[in-house]
């Protein structure tokens, strides 16, 4: 036997043999369950094999300059990005012109509201959002709070929608803007935006919309919705991190906006900066392939969701999920397992990637504020967990995910005073706690 | 974040999970935190009348991992020890065993008023000074 022989068979058995730990403790779990099983959707996406596939030539061969006009590198590159504005476009009914290319929705969200409320200045001072919007929007609104525009935070009602007779009677003669989520990324609740949208146009006011979690999940057309400036980003839909773009209505009304990055007047002069060729490519194939497929796939995430719902629903008592149910994304559920709190909850299923709605680890200790904004008392928050489910989620993952939650929220019941006082019929509400 | 293998090991096998006697004189039982805080402890001791040694102990804990950790380990330290042994277990004590990180020492804090929460049910049950921790259980 020669030495490279020997190296080789060693390597082969090493391999045999890890191969082995591995198909063991996969033969002890059902097909198709693999861990760790991600379940956390609503925060980011694993990217699609299509996607990347797309995506792949634009970091290799096709490097050129999308703005570089004289020459075959440029005009390739552009080609890409004017072929993604298209299936952008297409995915939520507007024209190409129309779409903003940035860095993500965070950038979207501030480019929107900043982009408005300095173009718009003279009109009004008065921006109108809601409680339970994501950070993006609500840190931006706070700092134009310091530069002397005046926001209006709505309320949502018990079931996390907004109340379109609030917001009716919010709006000023000041009123600029109102940016409303379309889906709420903790909740899952889809607002009324269609009706937000028609009263804006009613009232003359600009009409924005993070709809991050929405757009490839649910229809969305800015036309029917009557949207006028629209935020999301690629890698919630199963596309690269570091790319968004922004829609801006053109006609009816014509929006303009106050650019907040300067330097080559790229994206028709509201976003310059060299364009993300490759970034862009993967957010016109991920909106493709969303649209493609979405019919099917709300079919097959709606039948899991409520899977799951029934499968704790069928063995746990005092659970209850947040949110309203009739107006709500396919993929998420947002259940409270009461007496049990979320981290402990989540340390005892640490082969699942999901969400809490306690922010114990966080330095705060402050729970959701979303779940906060429903009513809900911190203890219940602090109960809570997101189930996001995604495209490449199946039956059997559901099923482990779910047998595993009850039988450590089961655990932790057993070792929670607090359910042992409910079962024997305590008013935890009577109690004089020690707050701490 | 990353728990340390004692805090894993107490969350997934509890010590002494389960409630005692509240309405029996050796009983003390403590009830500390709050639900909105997200912790709520209930540490309970069996005390011998005589010895005044901790015979048994119990807890439920709702919270996270760490404050599972810190009351399972408070009962495993008050067992054995007299009311005035288990009145010098301090929190930075459990906190080391623990390897807490900062963000987690409120619960071992917890932990420790439970201990002294339960401790004080007892004397205040038995007549005993707080101060002196001198029994007058027996002359009842």
């Amino acid at each position: 036997m020669t030495d490279q022989t020997a190296n080789e068979m060693e390597s082969t058995s090493s391999m045999a043999h890890n191969g082995l730990v591995i198909s063991q403790t996969n033969e002890t779990l059902p097909e198709g369950v693999h861990l760790p099983i991600y379940m956390d959707n609503h925060a980011t996406t694993p990217m699609d094999p299509r996607v990347l596939e797309a995506m792949l030539p634009y970091f290799g061969k096709i490097f050129g300059n999308a703005a570089s006009r004289n020459h075959q590198f440029g005009w390739e590159a552009e080609q890409a990005v004017d072929l993604a504005r298209e299936q952008v476009a297409k995915l939520i009914g507007c024209t190409p012109k129309e779409i903003i290319f940035t860095s993500g929705a965070t950038e979207s969200n501030n480019l929107a509201i900043k982009g408005i409320a300095e173009m718009y200045r003279e009109k009004g001072n008065h921006i109108i959002t809601q409680v339970t919007e994501h950070k993006a929007v609500l840190d931006t609104c706070k700092k134009l709070e310091k530069q002397g525009y005046e926001v209006t935070y709505l309320p949502v009602e018990t079931d996390g929608l907004v109340s379109v007779e609030k917001l009716k009677a919010a709006i000023t003669d000041k009123t600029i803007l109102v940016t409303i989520m379309y889906a709420n990324n903790e909740i899952g609740v889809i607002q009324p935006i269609a009706e937000i949208g028609k009263l804006c146009h009613e009232k003359g006011i600009l009409f924005h919309t993070d709809a991050v979690q929405a757009v490839g999940k649910i229809p969305v057309n800015v036309q029917t919705d009557n949207i006028d400036v629209l935020s999301m980003t690629a890698h919630k839909i199963y596309g690269p991190k570091g790319v968004g773009m922004l829609y801006v209505r053109r006609r009816n009304p014509r929006v303009q906006i106050t650019e907040q990055i300067n330097g080559g007047g790229h994206e028709r002069g509201m976003r310059s900066g060299t364009l993300n060729v490759p970034g862009i490519v993967g957010l016109g194939k991920a909106c493709e392939i969303a649209g493609d497929e979405m019919v099917a796939e709300t079919a097959r995430l709606t039948e899991l969701r409520d899977y799951l719902k029934a499968k704790f629903e069928n063995v746990l008592d005092y659970i209850h999920v947040n949110g309203n149910m009739d107006h709500h994304l396919p993929g998420n559920l947002n259940m409270s397992f009461v007496h049990v709190e979320g981290e402990s909850l989540l340390m005892g299923i640490n082969d699942i990637a999901v969400s809490s709605g306690s922010a114990c680890t966080s330095a705060t200790l402050e729970p959701s504020y979303v779940l906060k904004a429903l009513g809900l008392g911190d203890d219940v928050a602090h109960s809570s967990i997101r189930f996001g489910l995604g495209r490449f989620n199946n039956k059997a993952e559901v099923d482990y995910v779910s047998d595993k939650v009850i039988t450590v929220v089961q655990h932790l019941r057993e070792m929670s005073p607090l359910y042992e006082m409910v079962k024997e019929g305590i008013d935890l509400s009577k109690i004089e706690w020690a707050a701490h | 974040m990353a728990y340390s293998d004692k805090v894993v090991d107490h969350y997934s096998n509890p010590r002494n999970v389960g409630q005692l006697d509240k309405s029996s004189d050796e009983v003390g039982t403590g009830l500390v935190g709050a639900p909105e805080c997200g912790d709520v402890m209930r540490l309970q001791i069996r005390v011998n009348p005589e010895t005044q040694v901790i015979e048994d102990a119990k807890f439920k804990t709702f919270g996270c991992g760490s404050a599972i950790a810190s009351s399972s380990l408070a009962t495993e330290w008050v067992k054995g020890k007299t009311i005035a042994e288990a009145m010098t277990i301090s929190n930075t004590d459990i906190v080391k065993e623990l390897a807490l990180p900062p963000v987690k020492i409120h619960c071992s804090v917890l932990a420790e008023d439970a201990i002294r929460a339960a401790i004080g049910d007892w004397k205040k049950k038995n007549h005993v000074s707080e101060e002196a921790g001198v029994a007058v259980a027996a002359a009842h």
